[in-house]
């Protein structure tokens, strides 16, 4: 069975007099240790998608079946505790807490799966070494770079191995060096068996995956699979 | 996750975000350390109060019986008392022949004088008639000396037992037992010193007196006098029963109806306690009204902090959403971070208070800020903080994280 069934989804946003229609029957299936892009011009309901697939936002309509349960039947603590164990997210804006230091922002995921401390700042360690920020855990991202940001949104996604990664534009904030710094990382983890969303405009950055989906104005517009370079 | 390893880890942090906002949150809890200084020290003030009348009403004397002519705290009109008997020596010596539960009786009979010893003289001092039974009956300790003896009291003999105030007048470095003093023109010579027993809540002195044999008394001063007739119960937990043997008893000496209402009083310590009570409760509850508004506009102040605080930080809250905090948790953090804010400002308050109880005991009256007041300074920070912190907590609580994490 594959990890993520999307059937039919629609997400509708009421904007008093008018509906706007953001996704208008989806239907995806994502299997374990895939690695997809999804791309489209802007505003066609690429983040939109991201967020349903990620337990951040619920359709309007349609089913998603995350790891054969039913996302729909879940309270928002269980949905919040998906997005803890099991789902790791990568946002375009970092989205890290400005007053904590690189650490400290690694082991919240942590924090709120209940582990002691002396676990959490280990684990979270091991995730900051693993993507080479080993000598900045002590910085607060303002005194990090845009690619060390980036690669500390990613150690936070991963501490709690999460077996789905969902990075959405993570690269759109870098420049094309660091960029490609991150999609080694993805390329990497990939590798060793995590699932991989990535949402992106760049066709550079799109030929890693693959996989490549397209939307536009809230539908699927085509989906190809490349054949694994052997 | 753990209740507490999660309310430590918002103590954490609170305590942050309460460093980056210093002089608002210390603004916002400006409020409740008025409220918390106001209700500890009103507290502090009450319990001041209190021991002082407990210390004055010790002097009355929880198992005695006051026969009077009138009741202390009556509440008839005038018309009611004015066609009284004195009570007299009569009554007392009846009383005395026929009370079971009485441990000791004795009449008393008071006068304001002045009174001299050599050159030096000392006004307005209380001079009381009495027996030898006073002693056991009101409960006087010696300081010094002894009180006058049944032999003495029945013979009339000219001595006197004398309360401090009298003492530090006239005998500071001279012992006073053996001289003689004059009241008016007559001469009683000291047997002895009464312990100090303070002041009446502070405001005349219990030792400013001098107690002599009634029969004295009596000569001296003339017999038109109403007695007080002083009954010690055998046994403070009976008073009642005493009070109601003693009641008959005069009812009879004094030949009343039955079914008429008695023409004296039986007073006791009670009657003050009752009266106070009446007193103070008034303004503990002007008091109480007082402080807790004081509070309740300090909560409000901390609640709309909370409100900016948490509209501030909605991204904040979209990122710990995002990466799985449940609701609770959410609403934990903030309210941890209210009562953190509401429990520093009650500890200032305390701080604050604590020195001013300290100049209140020094210069005002004796009292301490008991535990219990910090205990419960502490208690009602914690109280308010939870309740201000309630709503802006609760709105952050359901955010909706998408809309939080576009929030710029
Ligand atoms: N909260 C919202 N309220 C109303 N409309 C919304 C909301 N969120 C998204 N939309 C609309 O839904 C549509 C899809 O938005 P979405 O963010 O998914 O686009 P996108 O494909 O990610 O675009 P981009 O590439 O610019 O990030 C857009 O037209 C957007 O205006
Ligand atoms: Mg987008």
């Amino acid at each position: 069975m594959n990890l993520i069934q999307i059937r039919n989804i629609t997400k509708v946003y009421d904007m008093g007099e008018e509906k706007l229609y953001a996704l208008r029957g989806v239907d995806l299936d994502i299997g374990q240790n895939e690695y997809i892009a999804i791309m489209g011009p802007s505003g066609s309901g690429k983040s939109t998608l991201m967020n349903i697939i990620g337990c951040l936002d619920t359709p309007t309509s349609g089913d998603y079946i995350l790891n054969g349960k039913d996302v729909h039947e879940m309270d928002d603590d269980e949905l919040a505790a998906i997005r803890n164990k099991e789902i790791g997210f990568v946002f375009q804006t970092f989205n890290l807490l400005p007053r904590s230091d690189a650490l400290h922002n690694v082991e919240l995921p942590l924090i709120y799966s209940g582990l002691n401390k002396s676990e959490r700042i280990k684990k979270a360690e091991e995730s900051l070494v693993n993507v080479g920020l080993g000598d900045r855990m002590k910085h607060k991202p303002n005194e990090l770079s845009g690619g060390q940001r980036q690669r500390v949104a990613v150690a936070r996604a991963l501490v709690n191995n999460p077996s789905i990664i969902l990075a959405d534009e993570p690269t759109g904030n870098l420049d094309t060096r660091t960029g490609e710094e991150i999609m080694a990382l993805f390329k990497e983890l990939n590798l060793k068996g995590n699932t991989i969303i990535i949402v992106t405009h760049e066709e550079d950055i799109a030929k890693h995956a693959n996989r490549i989906v397209k939307i536009r104005d809230g539908k699927i517009e085509s989906d190809t699979s490349k054949k694994k370079a052997e | 996750m753990n209740f507490f390893l999660e309310i430590k880890e918002n103590i954490v942090i609170s305590y942050k975000a309460i460093i980056a906002h210093k002089m608002r949150s210390f603004l916002a809890t400006l409020g409740i350390v008025i409220g918390i200084t106001a209700v500890t020290l009103m507290q502090t003030a009450i319990e001041g109060i209190n021991r002082a009348f407990e210390s004055s009403i010790a002097s009355v004397g929880a198992d005695v019986l006051y026969v009077q002519k009138f009741e202390w705290f009556g509440t008839e009109d005038f018309e009611y008392y004015r066609n009284r008997k004195d009570l007299t020596m009569q009554h007392f010596e009846y009383l005395k022949k026929n009370s079971q539960t009485a441990v000791s009786i004795c009449p008393s009979v008071a006068t304001a004088q002045t009174v001299k010893y050599g050159s030096l003289d000392l006004e307005n001092v209380f001079v009381i008639g009495s027996t030898d039974e006073y002693q056991k009956t009101l409960g006087v300790n010696m300081d010094d000396g002894r009180f006058f003896t049944a032999k003495e009291s029945e013979g009339g003999y000219p001595v006197c037992a004398i309360g401090m105030d009298v003492k530090n007048a006239f005998f500071q470095n001279v012992n006073p037992i053996g001289k003689d003093i004059k009241v008016g023109s007559y001469s009683f010579r000291v047997v002895g010193v009464i312990e100090k027993q303070g002041s009446m809540l502070g405001l005349f002195s219990l030792d400013n007196r001098i107690i002599i044999p009634i029969e004295r008394f009596f000569k001296q001063f003339g017999t038109k006098r109403s007695l007080s007739i002083n009954v010690k119960a055998m046994d403070v937990n009976n008073l009642d029963e005493t009070k109601e043997e003693v009641t008959s008893i005069m009812r009879k000496a004094r030949k009343v109806p039955i079914g008429n209402k008695s023409d004296f009083g039986v007073n006791q310590q009670s009657a003050f306690r009752d009266t106070y009570n009446q007193l103070t409760s008034l303004i503990k509850i002007i008091g109480l009204l007082i402080t807790s508004l004081s509070l309740v506009v300090g909560s409000v102040g901390i609640a709309n902090i909370m409100f900016v605080s948490v509209k501030e930080r909605t991204k904040e809250i979209g990122i710990r959403k995002a990466i799985g905090a449940k609701r609770r948790t959410i609403l934990m953090q903030f309210l941890v971070e209210s009562t953190v804010i509401c429990l520093l400002g009650g500890i200032i308050g305390l701080m604050i208070a604590f020195p001013i109880s300290l100049i209140i005991d020094a210069f005002v009256l004796p009292t301490a800020m008991p535990l219990w007041v910090v205990v419960l300074g502490l208690f009602i920070s914690l109280l308010f903080g939870v309740l201000s912190g309630f709503f802006p907590a609760y709105n952050a609580a359901k955010m909706d994280p998408v809309d939080s994490l576009r929030y710029e």
